[in-house]
């Protein structure tokens, strides 16, 4: 397992969200480091999804939804008036909770987001899709079938696909929300195998339920609460080891030890 | 008792059912059986393909209103199928919930507007404008087209619309997050996925075309011959059917109802376009 890198590729400093009158996150402050797996854990409606979703400004789309304090993408704004979000969500790929492959070919799944970025020529695409599936460990398994719906994949190669998808668009961070609870045994070991490949280049951020996967795979955890007000926020973060044997918090040790959640 | 009550109440639906299945079964033989002798008299080719209509004469030949049906449908479908289209999605995605509000029940408006009235507001606005501005007696396919894609307007908005809303929210999330801008996330990945609503919203709105009679009557001009341009006259089925009905008798009436044979399988072969295109799903 990599090191946390030195060099903080995402901060968020006194970061607030808002669903219109809503509090959903106060006060967070953290710095995600650099090609490094970082877990954010705690109960359901704690506002791991919220927090995730900071990062790459998909709270956007919901109406109402405003961020007070700073974010910071390589230091700069990403709530910044200049900051255009599509151009952010290159950088800041994300893959959901359940597999969405697009209803098309697996190839133009893959390709989609570089052709929309201005990439024509079909040999560079398919060098990128190649790549791309490769990185996600999928290319051996639909070389042959590239022409085929990405539909009539099985739901852990669908998930991959989805990875392979986030990938093609040369992103620096990968957003995972739950990427692996909709999936067997089995799959969720392959994509936490590629979480662990692609931290060497990628800096990974990842929501989960499931403590064990933290644990796993995880070079920092972040434990997130909702307090007394029902507003989600940060209750603990340090290094994974770290935080899992030596939790500094009362409500962080009550949680890894299973006595709630 | 109650096992005999559920029995009763069903039986009194399968009735009622059966009741308007049997008003089409009814219709379909009345007219077959009405129609056919003229196919068999001057023959299906020389009825489709025939190019004189003069039932005084004994000359049935429908090809002209063949014509003008499938050129005034055509010129509807052009006109108002983008326009339609391009609404669903102003009304999905883009726009605010205040026009949304008042959007929604115009479109619904427009959809009850009694046909013969769309016909009046033609023959009094549009023909004039046809024929002071661009040319031609005004009474035209043109004229007939315009009517036509405003009445298939709500349908095909509707529809169209539908099947957008019927997309799972994730498929627009996913395209976001990849960088996509919204304009290239409808292009791209909502209105592929949206497509078989979208081909039957347009193909049930076409439908609606080729079956509408009153407003047509009243803009076409209604001549029997085969069109130059679009500012030509043309007599469609239906209208063929709504003018001479009245006063037809004879083999004049059986060719009448053959017209509707016609009608009737050109409205089937859409239909079911549409069905087979909604469940290949």
């Amino acid at each position: 397992m990599t090191e946390p890198g030195q060099k903080a590729k995402l901060e968020t400093k006194d970061l607030h969200l808002y669903y219109g009158a809503y509090h959903a996150l106060r006060d967070i402050t953290m710095d995600i480091p650099e090609r490094a797996i970082t877990a954010i854990i705690g109960p359901s409606g704690c506002g791991k999804s919220s927090l995730l979703r900071v990062f790459n400004r998909m709270n956007d789309l919901i109406p109402g939804a405003s961020v007070r304090g700073e974010v910071l993408l390589d230091g700069a704004p990403v709530y910044g008036k200049d900051t255009d979000a599509v151009t952010l969500r290159k950088k800041v790929g994300m893959v959901f909770q359940r597999p969405d492959v697009f209803p098309m070919s697996i190839y133009d799944n893959v390709v989609i987001g570089p052709r929309h970025h201005g990439i024509r020529r079909r040999r560079r695409l398919d060098e990128i899709a190649e790549k791309s599936l490769t990185r996600a460990a999928l290319w051996d398994e639909v070389k042959d079938i590239l022409k085929k719906p990405g539909s009539s994949l099985a739901p852990g190669q669908q998930q991959r696909l989805c990875i392979a998808r986030a990938l093609a668009v040369e992103p620096d961070v990968i957003l995972m929300d739950e990427s692996c609870s909709a999936l067997d045994p089995e799959s969720t070991m392959k994509i936490e195998e590629l979480m662990l490949d692609l931290a060497e280049k990628y800096t990974i951020i990842i929501v989960t339920h499931n403590m064990e996967q933290a644990r796993r795979v995880s070079d920092m955890s972040a434990f997130m609460m909702i307090d007394e007000n029902k507003v989600g926020t940060l209750v603990e973060y340090a290094p994974t080891m770290r935080l899992f044997a030596n939790p500094k918090d009362k409500r962080t040790e009550d949680y890894i030890t299973g006595r709630f959640g | 008792m109650r096992r005999f009550k559920e029995k009763l109440s069903g039986r009194i639906f399968f009735v009622l059912a059966l009741s308007s299945i049997s008003a089409l079964a009814l219709i379909t033989v009345f007219i077959v059986a009405k129609g056919a002798p003229i196919f068999v008299k001057v023959g299906v080719r020389d009825f489709v393909f025939g190019m004189s209509w003069a039932p005084g004469h004994g000359e049935f030949g429908i090809f002209p209103m063949i014509v003008g049906t499938l050129s005034v449908t055509l010129g509807a479908a052009v006109l108002g199928v983008p326009l339609g289209i391009c609404c669903s999605i102003f009304l999905t995605e883009f726009a605010p919930s205040v026009l949304k509000s008042v959007f929604r029940p115009a479109i619904q408006l427009l959809a009850g507007i009694p046909s013969v009235v769309y016909g009046f507001w033609g023959l009094i606005f549009v023909v004039p404008f046809i024929r002071d501005r661009i040319g031609g007696p005004g009474l035209s396919i043109l004229a007939g087209s315009v009517i036509l894609a405003i009445m298939i307007l709500p349908t095909v908005i509707m529809i169209s619309e539908v099947s957008i809303l019927a997309l799972p929210r994730q498929y627009k999330q996913n395209a976001l997050a990849l960088g996509l801008t919204h304009w290239q996330t409808i292009r791209s990945v909502m209105l592929p996925a949206a497509k078989s609503g979208i081909v039957a919203a347009v193909i049930l709105g076409v439908g609606r075309a080729v079956g509408e009679t009153m407003a047509v009557i009243m803009v076409l001009g209604n001549a029997v011959a085969l069109p130059k341009s679009i500012l030509d006259p043309v007599r469609t089925l239906t209208t063929n059917i709504g003018i001479e009905m009245g006063y037809a008798s004879g083999e004049h009436q059986q060719a009448l109802f053959a017209t509707g044979i016609v009608l009737f399988i050109l409205i089937m072969i859409l239909n079911s376009a549409a069905q087979f295109i909604t469940r290949r799903k």
